[in-house]
């Protein structure tokens, strides 16, 4: 289970999360809907780790331990994976080397054999070919120069290949066309499992027809203010976060 | 001129005793060491003063001179290698090995005297302190000669310092002369190597005919002790059509300075000067070119990149100079450094010297840490902090040693990078 309880978090002195509670039990698919700037993916990056924020009060925890304390990379090691809104490119490494490095250094932490070449070799391509992402790209240096849509793709490629316990998935959606939406969403509903937890920032209902969501959490101003079944997502469509914008003002 | 005379260092008064001791059993190249010996003695050791030698001040740094291999060369093995190989031992020219047909190899000595190999022939317009020492004391040394029309297959290895490993602080000061003839392609490597923990002091000069139409690649590799103090300079004339490209691979030393002045002599010759510089502790090294494009229609690449970690100091300075008839030069130099810690520190001074108008010339200094969000996002993907980095400064520096064209060899070198990042991340 992963929790968050009475999370606060500032950055530069700015308030952008202000008591946020959520829980995504495994198994759950939980989607996370708010305007923007309410503060989605600074959540997510604290949850995987990221240094810039402080955290004044609250805590994160996986089964029970607070993962406040741990690295980036000890968080994924227990499981946490990120789909970056804005994947980074990182030029002279190509994503053939990338990929092999992580599962490497995770099977590592987690005490688990290496994956033999051939085998890894075997995962990529597989994993690869079901999101329609083209061998040739795994040559090339990790996202630079990809389109939009190709770096969502390989995002969802890395959550295939890395079998995290909860996958966080902050707009994997923007950026895809209506085919490989489709194609993508079908991707991370392969991934659902009864083990496996998922939080899905989106702002369109579109991709929740795919990935149809246990529950809907709205967020705005660093908080959820309403948590609810997937008609919650269609409410939203209608009329906007107005209410909630309001109401948590 | 004024008065102001410094005192003499230690070591500049040693080595104007010791050429009066020495200049009578020089081999040859009289008048040339006498001149070279006379600009010594007037300016002294270069400092901080002198403006090519602003952030390497070699005055402050060799407060004394190290004395020279007593003993013989015989000490050390015949190298196990099928690949052409010339070896000194302590500075001591000790064996030329496997040379293929086409490539000769002469002493310095008598090359010298008998005059089929002169000091200073690659040196074009440039004058430099340094290399006016080598040239006023140097006995050790080859004239090598590549006929024209030869492709050289392998790597011709130059050995400089090989098991500089004596008990105490030496200094050498070998000189190299390679003629390249006319379409001949050479791949050569020089190597300054040596223990740990001895002060040496080397001061090598390798000067590279480069022919019409031939084509060279020039890889220096310093990997010397950490107490040693590495002088090396390249100096090249470019033929007509002809291609250097000289890397500068460097994670050794304490104090090192690698000089490259390269001359075109011809037109629409391609030059390439790369760097891979990786530093640690408190090792200083400084990568000095000068580029003159006396000629018309000559291009120029260069790229240097550092990492540099500890409190160590790097040091750029690339001067393209390019003559009022050199038209349509093309010239481009980018420096860029990686500084992994807060004390690591890194000097470019790009300099543009432009007397033709049309020209086409470019440069770009860069110097900063890793990029945080790069890091966390490999972490994310769970690298440990220590590998994420890894990662990205081998991809950085890589860029650079792409210009390696002999696979085994870049092969070689990127293994001694993966080396210094893992001697990196164990120490973290
Ligand atoms: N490094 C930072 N420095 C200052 N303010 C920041 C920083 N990072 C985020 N913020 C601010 O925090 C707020 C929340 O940003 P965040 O990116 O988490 O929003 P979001 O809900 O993901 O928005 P969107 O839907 O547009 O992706 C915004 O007002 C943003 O400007
Ligand atoms: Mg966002």
């Amino acid at each position: 289970m992963l929790e968050i309880r009475n999370l606060h978090v500032e950055i530069d002195g700015k308030k952008i999360l202000n008591g946020l509670d959520l829980t995504v039990k495994p198994g759950e698919v939980a989607a996370i809907m708010g305007p923007n700037g309410s503060g989605k993916s600074t959540l997510s990056y604290v949850i995987a780790g990221k240094e810039d924020y402080e955290i004044t009060e609250g805590d994160i925890l996986i089964n029970g331990n607070s993962i406040l304390e741990m690295e980036a990379n000890e968080r994924a090691a227990a499981g946490i994976f990120l789909a970056f809104q804005y994947p980074l490119e990182i030029p002279g490494v190509a994503t053939m080397t990338f990929l092999k490095a992580t599962m490497n250094a995770q099977a590592k932490a987690r005490g688990e054999a290496e994956l033999s070449p051939g085998d890894f070799i075997k995962a990529v391509r597989g994993a690869a070919a079901k999101l329609g992402i083209n061998p040739d790209m795994l040559k090339r240096p990790l996202n630079v120069g990809f389109s939009g849509g190709e770096k969502k793709r390989m995002e969802i490629l890395q959550m295939a290949l890395l079998d995290p316990s909860y996958c966080i998935l902050d707009e994997t959606d923007s950026g895809l066309d209506i085919d490989a939406l489709r194609i993508v969403a079908e991707g991370v509903n392969a991934l659902r499992s009864k083990g496996r937890g998922m939080l899905v920032i989106t702002h369109y209902q579109r991709l929740l027809d795919h990935i149809v969501p246990d529950v809907v959490h709205v967020m705005a101003k660093g908080r959820i203010v309403k948590s609810g079944g997937p008609e919650i997502a269609l409410e939203l469509e209608k009329n906007g976060y107005a209410e909630y914008t309001d109401q948590a003002a | 001129m004024s008065a102001v005379t410094r005192m003499r260092t230690p070591a500049e008064a040693a080595l104007i005793e010791r050429f009066a001791a020495e200049k009578a059993t020089l081999p040859g190249a009289a008048e040339a060491r006498a001149a070279a010996f006379a600009r010594f003695e007037t300016a002294g050791l270069p400092s901080k003063r002198v403006e090519s030698y602003h952030y390497t001040d070699v005055r402050a740094l060799m407060r004394t001179v190290a004395p020279d291999f007593a003993g013989k060369a015989d000490g050390m093995r015949q190298p196990e290698t099928d690949e052409p190989r010339i070896s000194f031992f302590n500075g001591v020219l000790h064996s030329v090995s496997n040379l293929p047909p086409g490539v000769s190899c002469e002493a310095l000595a008598s090359a010298l005297a008998s005059g089929t190999a002169r000091l200073g022939v690659a040196m074009g317009q440039a004058s430099d302190a340094v290399v006016d020492l080598n040239t006023a004391f140097a006995r050790e040394g080859v004239a090598i000669r590549v006929a024209a029309g030869i492709t050289v297959p392998g790597i011709l290895h130059i050995s400089l310092t090989d098991a500089m490993a004596a008990a105490m602080p030496i200094s050498s000061r070998p000189r190299v002369i390679v003629e390249v003839g006319a379409g001949a392609s050479l791949c050569l490597m020089e190597s300054i190597t040596g223990s740990d923990g001895i002060a040496y002091q080397v001061n090598s000069v390798v000067e590279l005919l480069v022919g019409d139409g031939a084509k060279v690649e020039h890889i220096r590799v310093n990997l010397a002790g950490d107490k040693a103090l590495v002088l090396s300079t390249l100096a090249a004339t470019l033929g007509a059509e002809s291609e250097l490209m000289s890397l500068n691979f460097t994670s050794g030393g304490e104090v090192s300075r690698h000089q490259s002045f390269i001359t075109y002599a011809g037109e629409n010759a391609k030059l390439r000067l790369n760097g891979v510089t990786m530093l640690n502790a408190r090792q200083h090294c400084d990568n000095t070119l000068v580029v003159d494009h006396a000629v018309p229609h000559g291009e120029s690449r260069e790229l240097f990149r550092a990492a540099i970690d500890g409190e160590a100091q790097g040091v750029f300075q690339g001067k393209i100079i390019v003559r009022p008839h050199a038209q349509k030069t093309d010239g481009q130099m980018a420096s860029n450094a990686l500084l992994l810690s807060d004390d690591a520190a890194m000097s470019n001074k790009p300099e543009l010297e432009i007397f033709a108008d049309d020209v086409v010339c470019a440069h770009g200094a860069t110097c900063g840490a890793l990029d945080e969000n790069q890091l966390f996002y490999l972490m994310a993907r769970g690298l440990p902090r220590a590998e994420a980095e890894a990662l990205l400064v081998e991809a950085f520096l890589d860029e650079a040693l792409d210009a390696v064209s002999h696979e085994g060899l870049r092969e070689a070198l990127a293994a001694k990078v993966s080396v210094w990042l893992s001697s990196r991340k164990t120490a973290a």
